[in-house]
């Protein structure tokens, strides 16, 4: 075992946990439990552990899309909330007001799905406005899809954080589509970390299939947001191996298009690099059944809980 | 960190304050006065917008605060995104934001920040998370400003629950409402009026308990018929009334200053006193606040003497030219026929030039 082992380990439990819960998911959505829209992380998870490895999350502020399961669940919000909020039970993380696509989850340090692209970003460059001011070290981060930015929103947030010198780090999961459509369509300079240069700001690319180089890159990221040095635009290189949304057919994605998603996705890959370094087989199988149980276990308590109540429908919308 | 300690708090949530003053002062120096005093009072609330700092604002309404309270008054790019969700954002995290948006029109750039965004904060997360945000803009037609300078869009705003709405028609009010939006733990709009900011001085009691949101006022009493209006155009109407006075007619304006808080009581005691009804704005009559008042007032089930009245802009662009403009907007001669026309019982000849 090497000294990095033991992370690597972590990471390949909570990547599991993610791919198990949005696996349950498809389940209870194509049964019919779960309704809506649900777009799903598969295969993008070494971005949200990698990244949230980077943050205190008793202070930071991660602002994810609608695309966001994993984020939360990297930030530590209990499956059995999440399936709970997505079945829209009294005991999902928001009472089911948010849903799949927009939940928040301030306890653990995630402020809020985002169901309109790019949207959070501004709204992360405020977060971080108020730690100019009270002094807490807050670092916000902005995470959205490479879709995102084409967005008159993101540019606006960008710029903002830059020219205030605010602690963002924007993360892009480039996934390589926006929605159904592949970015490199849609813009002439598909490398989208080159963006952050006209902002006077810090930008890079990072292997986003790799836990660890992804926490790596987010440190550099986090420590210079937090010592005062001013944004960051940090692209994570990565893929889907689902649709954009349950039930899509993805009838856009070219023959062996899925196939190299489905063989660079980050699972096996790190199970391949602990068993080299020197991991049992039998270990990393009892993590997978470890994993397995809890989300089998979430979920049934998810189901359990009752619909949340019309009656309370009209309360917490003003002070 | 600044202390955030609260000034103390009476059992109503209101807050004593500052000793009371009166002083006269225009518009814009009461709204200075009001973004000055809050400030001061309360650390967390951070002024920024464009060219709100430094410059002291387009309308000179900001001048001098950055020079007193540093790095809390700022300017922004012209970003209206950034400043809306950059103010969310803050508010979520313990500051109280006041963004301007120098034109209300600027507002729709962004108005996923004011729809979308703020008012879902505290419902969606059942209160764990706010966004007490106070947005200053300025709306309405003046001279010379063209048809992206001159909407009235409380409308837009006053149909999205969660956002609070008021428009403030006198100096007492810029001041008053300013402070209770910015003490207010919710998203508020305070819509202003950029042909009132410079006009006469009036006395403004200045300092005491800042008040919560809502409330109409009577701005004049009378018998024959209830105008109930909001914003600059309250001027024409109660030019109009004295001009009705002179021929025997008198008119109750109850002037309704927030939408958002609504004070439905207020509406129906004035109407129920006159039972009639005319209801005059600057903005659009279609799909205006207006139907939104004549409903309330058709629901309270009030025994009316005559068809209630909408008196605002025809379904026009706003033109430039001085002389095409009261070819769209209410104008005092439109209110007082209007009025005219509803207490005597006339049909209008043409209900279109009451639009």
């Amino acid at each position: 075992m090497r000294s990095d082992t033991p992370a690597l380990l972590g990471y390949f439990e909570r990547m599991l946990l993610i791919r198990g819960v949005e696996d349950e998911i498809a389940r209870l959505r194509t049964a019919g439990d779960m309704v809506g829209s649900i777009h799903l992380c598969s295969g993008q998870e070494a971005v949200y552990v990698g990244a949230v490895a980077a943050l205190d999350l008793s202070r930071d502020a991660v602002f994810p899309t609608y695309r966001g399961h994993g984020w939360a669940l990297a930030c530590g919000v209990p499956p059995e909330a999440l399936f709970a909020e997505i079945l829209g039970r009294v005991a999902g993380i928001n009472g089911g007001r948010g849903g799949s696509a927009y939940f928040t989850a301030p306890r653990y340090g995630m402020y809020g799905e985002n169901s309109i692209v790019g949207a959070g970003a501004p709204i992360a460059a405020g977060a971080a406005l108020a730690a100019a001011f009270d002094g807490s070290g807050r670092v916000a981060v902005a995470a959205f899809g490479d879709g995102a930015l084409n967005q008159g929103a993101v540019h606006e947030a960008m710029n903002f954080a830059a020219v205030r010198g605010l602690p963002v780090v924007f993360v892009v999961e480039n996934n390589a589509y926006s929605e159904l459509t592949p970015i490199a369509d849609m813009t002439r300079n598909p490398e989208l970390f080159r963006r952050a240069a006209a902002y006077g700001m810090p930008g890079g690319r990072v292997d986003g299939n790799d836990p660890d180089a992804v926490a790596r890159a987010m440190e550099t990221c986090v420590q210079r947001a937090r010592d005062g040095a001013g944004p960051a635009l940090l692209e994570c290189v990565t893929q889907r191996i689902v649709g954009h949304y349950i039930g899509d057919a993805q009838h856009y994605r070219p023959a062996g298009d899925l196939d190299r998603a489905v063989a660079a996705e980050p699972i096996g890959r790190l199970a391949e690099r602990l068993s080299a370094e020197g991991v049992a087989a039998g270990e990393l199988d009892a993590i997978r059944a470890r994993v397995a149980d809890r989300v089998q276990a979430a979920s049934r308590l998810a189901l359990d809980s009752p619909p949340a109540d019309p009656a309370t429908a009209l309360e917490h919308l003003y002070a | 960190m600044p202390d955030l300690t609260l000034l103390p708090t009476d059992a109503t949530g209101t807050t004593t304050g500052t000793t009371i003053e009166t002083k006269r002062l225009t518009y814009a120096e009461a709204v200075n006065h009001a973004l000055r005093r809050a400030l001061r009072e309360r650390p967390e609330t951070l002024l920024f917008g464009e060219d709100v700092a430094k410059p002291g604002g387009v309308f000179g309404v900001t001048k001098g605060l950055h020079r007193e309270f540093g790095d809390r008054v700022f300017d922004t790019p012209i970003s209206e995104s950034a400043i809306l969700g950059g103010a969310i954002g803050a508010a979520m995290f313990g500051r109280r934001p006041i963004a301007e948006i120098m034109w209300i029109d600027f507002s729709l750039v962004a108005l996923d920040q004011l729809v979308n965004q703020a008012p879902n904060v505290r419902y969606v997360s059942r209160g764990a998370v706010t966004a007490p945000i106070t947005v200053r803009t300025q709306a309405g037609n003046g001279p010379g400003a063209c048809a992206q300078h001159s909407q009235n869009l409380e409308a837009f705003f006053a149909h999205v629950p969660g956002l609070r709405v008021g428009m403030p028609s006198t100096p007492q009010d810029a001041y008053d409402m300013l402070l209770s939006a910015v003490w207010c733990d919710d998203p508020v709009i305070v819509i202003e009026n950029r042909t009132l900011y410079h006009g006469a001085r009036s006395d403004v009691r200045l300092g005491g308990e800042v008040g919560p949101i809502g409330g109409a006022r009577v701005r004049r009493e009378g018998s024959d018929v209830t105008v109930v209006t909001w914003g600059a155009v309250q001027n024409l109407v109660l030019d109009a009334a004295e001009e009705l006075a002179a021929e025997g007619i008198e008119a109750e304006v109850l002037d309704l200053r927030w939408l958002n808080p609504l004070d439905p009581a207020a509406v129906r005691d004035a109407v129920s006193r006159t039972r009639r009804l005319a209801v005059v704005h600057e903005a659009h009559t279609f799909g205006g606040f207006g139907a939104e008042v004549v409903g309330l007032v058709a629901e309270s089930g009030l025994d009316l003497l005559a068809p209630p009245v909408r008196i605002g802009a025809a379904p026009a662009r706003i033109p430039s030219a001085v002389s095409l403009v009261p070819g769209v907007l209410p104008t005092r001669e439109k209110i007082a026929n209007g009025l005219r026309r509803l207490v005597r019982g006339e049909k209008a000849h043409d209900a279109g030039a009451l639009r």
